[in-house]
């Protein structure tokens, strides 16, 4: 330790000799600049990142309304309310039951897309374009549309299945048949946007291996599932772990998706009502405005978000690199 | 997703504080009022004559949607940022904003004290918080009718002229009874009411006290008649009088022009909302009186905030959009009934007749039926108490739980929520 100082000194020898003021500013510009350089992320992240999350948990331990001025600390009451409180674990079923019926398909089809694209098609960039197409529409007028859609009476969905044969369908009202139709949505806007993501880390695997596994017989089929899958095992971490995240924090279809627009209850008996949506409903939604609930319920989802997202790491991590 | 919500917010209310420092830093002479609506309140060219004679004034207006409204309004109040000059509050509302008199300025001050008497009694007490302060000046009431479809009415065997319809139903009890009459008879896939919620609103329309006490207790699960009210209508769904309609979801709409059902809930400004979604369905509709008579639904107020810097010119605009006139204007634009008693005797207004609707004497209808009405005590949280009713009436109409269950779930969630 002694030695190091000495010999900072001794460099820095030369420098200070140099004079004053110059010398001091150029030393200061060797230590802070980098500092200054990567500050910009870090405010934005302390401004809207940040502090969001520490004001959130303060608010999450008070009383706090919109409605009234006084505010009151109140301990971990929410939390104690929140684990109570059976809509709550209502919207946590709902919103895991959502998250696994639209997550699945949508990286398997993203998945299939992906290699097709990688196939030698005609007009390929247009295909190209065509997939990622649902993200650039605006997702109101996306739940909107899908809304009419899967309406009862009139809705297209119900009119094929009619066509079959099939009784109508009441979507909005079931419980599994108002997820399947949440599911579409998100699976529709979302598989062309991480089969590009696909598309990209497929273009980076080396061709030798599959010419390698070509001589050892391998082909199709049995070269996407041992060679490509594995090759894409950090990029299927990726969009797994971001889809959780997007997946857990589903609001703006199933609000959309609800008749009744007022009081963001996800149904009448809240088949569908996700977690975002109770935070919603006790913030901004009803005649309550109870912020130090909807943040509880706020910390609640990032816990939520945080442990699956590390099931899903774990898991995902046991896809086999090329051995397999 | 959430972000983006919080984030639409945050940039509203920053638009809002951008836009209100800019009217009031521009130049001197000119004054830019913002007046903020839920839906279209027809006022566009009563706006043109009040800058006629208010020359420096310019008017702007911003519209959202009925439920966004009043969030953002409530938002803007607790960060004193935001809200305009003028704020308009639905009925379902004024009991909470009245409970928070010190965000607006007390139009009594203003001179309103003298107009008392130009408002029904019961509309004027209605945004008069409880420290006494006038908040707001009533705009249009929605007393109740009912809305027939004829041709259907016709097919079903039932009478058609409106006189004989209303006769058909003097109490709601000989409402269900018409509706197991109908269904009878009805063409295939046709229902006799929209929604249960909306005849169930209704017959609480009529009641006082209702959800509130006089007190302000929420007294949902003690008054008998609400339970009344609830049995009733349970008793229409389970005899399938009704198409399980949300209100104001697009089925609903569709159902409007499809003919699905043959009677709606029709408070005077249904009147506008049916002409727009169903312009095909012109002539084969008409109006019969409510059962039990009278009842309210609907009918706003127009506030000013504190927080606003044109407090005078405000409370003018707003004193010129209610005043008898610009009521009696409204009116035969928009159907929205005027709340002030002179006009339902003003032979404008009661020989008044629409097209639309079989030229139905609805002058005559809606003034009648708001001269019976019986003002009613509502509380802060009338509208969760209305979204849980809503609720649990669809729960049993889609066939999810039994009336008994569905209603005591309604009443933990009232308890929840109060």
């Amino acid at each position: 330790m002694r030695n190091g100082v000495n010999e900072r000194a001794v460099e820095s020898g030369p420098i200070r000799r140099r004079g004053g003021l110059r010398g001091r500013l150029h030393r200061l510009d060797a230590t802070a600049s980098p500092y200054l350089y990567v500050s910009p992320f870090f405010i934005l992240f302390a401004v809207f990142g940040l502090f969001p999350l520490a004001y959130t948990a303060y608010v999450s331990l008070t009383d706090r309304t919109l409605l009234s001025p006084d505010t009151h600390f109140i301990g971990l009451e929410n939390y104690s309310n929140l684990i109570h409180d059976s809509y709550f674990w209502n919207a946590v079923e709902n919103t895991l039951g959502i998250w696994i019926i639209s997550t699945i398909p949508q990286l398997v089809i993203a998945l299939l897309l992906a290699h097709l694209l990688n196939t030698k098609l005609r007009a390929r960039t247009f295909f190209r374009m065509a997939v990622v197409l649902p993200q650039v529409t605006s997702l109101v007028a996306v739940a909107l549309i899908f809304t009419q859609l899967f309406s009862r009476d009139y809705g297209l969905v119900n009119y094929v299945l009619g066509s079959f044969g099939m009784h109508h369908v009441d979507w909005e009202s079931g419980r599994l048949s108002s997820w399947i139709a949440l599911s579409v949505m998100v699976t529709w806007r979302w598989a062309g946007y991480n089969a590009l993501i696909y598309l990209a880390a497929m273009q980076g695997i080396p061709d030798e291996l599959y010419e390698a596994a070509a001589i050892d017989g391998a082909r199709g089929w049995k070269q996407f599932l041992h060679v490509t899958i594995p090759q894409l095992r950090p990029t299927i971490i990726f969009t797994v772990i971001v889809s959780t995240i997007g997946g857990l924090q589903l609001f703006t279809e199933p609000y959309l998706f609800e008749p009744l627009k007022q009081g963001a209850t996800g149904g009448s008996a809240r088949q569908y009502q996700t977690v975002v949506m109770y935070l919603y409903e006790k913030a901004f939604a009803g005649t309550q405005f109870k912020f130090g609930y909807a943040a509880a319920i706020g910390w609640g989802l990032f816990l939520l978000i945080a442990v699956i997202s590390l099931i899903n790491f774990l898991i995902v991590r046991r896809i086999r690199t090329t051995e397999a | 997703m959430a972000l983006a919500a919080v984030l639409v917010v945050l940039t509203g209310v920053a638009a809002g504080g951008y836009l209100a420092s800019t009217a009031a830093g521009s130049r001197q002479d000119t004054v830019t009022l913002r007046v903020s609506l839920f839906g279209d309140f027809g006022y566009q060219d009563l706006y043109k004559k009040f800058e006629a004679t208010h020359p420096g004034i310019e008017i702007k207006e911003d519209i959202q949607s009925y439920p966004d409204h009043h969030a953002n309004l409530a938002k803007h109040l607790a960060v004193n940022s935001g809200a305009d000059d003028i704020e308009a509050v639905e009925v379902g509302f004024i009991a909470q904003f009245k409970s928070q008199p010190s965000k607006f300025y007390d139009l009594k001050k203003m001179g309103a004290g003298k107009l008392a008497k130009q408002w029904l009694d019961w509309k004027w007490k209605q945004s008069l918080s409880p420290n006494g302060a006038q908040i707001g000046l009533g705009t249009d009431v929605g007393s109740l009718a009912i809305c027939y479809r004829r041709d259907i009415f016709k097919r079903a065997g039932l009478p058609t002229s409106r006189a004989a319809v209303s006769k058909l139903w003097p109490t709601w009890d000989k409402f269900i009874a018409t509706g197991k009459r109908f269904q009878k008879h009805a063409p295939k896939g046709v229902r006799f009411f929209d929604s249960g919620s909306n005849v169930f609103n209704a017959i609480i329309a009529q009641l006082n006290p209702a959800y509130y006490s006089s007190g302000g207790k929420v007294i949902v699960g003690a008054n008998a008649k609400v339970k009344q009210a609830w049995n009733l209508t349970m008793q229409g769904v389970l005899g399938h009088e009704s198409a399980g309609l949300a209100a104001f979801s697009t089925d609903w709409n569709t159902g409007y022009k499809k003919g699905t059902f043959a009677t709606v809930t029709c408070p005077a400004w249904m009147m506008g909302y049916i002409q727009g979604q169903a312009p095909n369905t012109k002539g084969k509709w008409d109006i019969a009186s409510v059962p039990g008579g009278g009842g309210n639904w609907g009918g706003s107020f127009l506030t000013v905030p504190k927080q606003g810097s044109h407090q005078k010119e405000a409370y003018a605009l707003a004193k010129f959009l209610t005043s008898p006139a610009s009521e009696a204007f409204i009116f035969k634009q928009t159907g929205n009934l005027p709340s002030q008693p002179a006009l339902y005797k003003s032979t404008a207004i009661t020989g008044f007749k629409n097209p639309f609707f079989n030229n139905a004497p609805v002058g005559k209808i809606f003034t009648d039926s708001a001269k019976k009405l019986k003002p009613q005590v509502t509380g802060p949280h009338q509208g969760d108490i209305q979204t849980a009713v809503s609720n649990a009436i669809q729960r049993v109409e889609q066939g999810k739980q039994s009336p008994a269950k569905s209603w005591k779930q309604f009443l933990k969630d009232v308890k929840n929520v109060a």
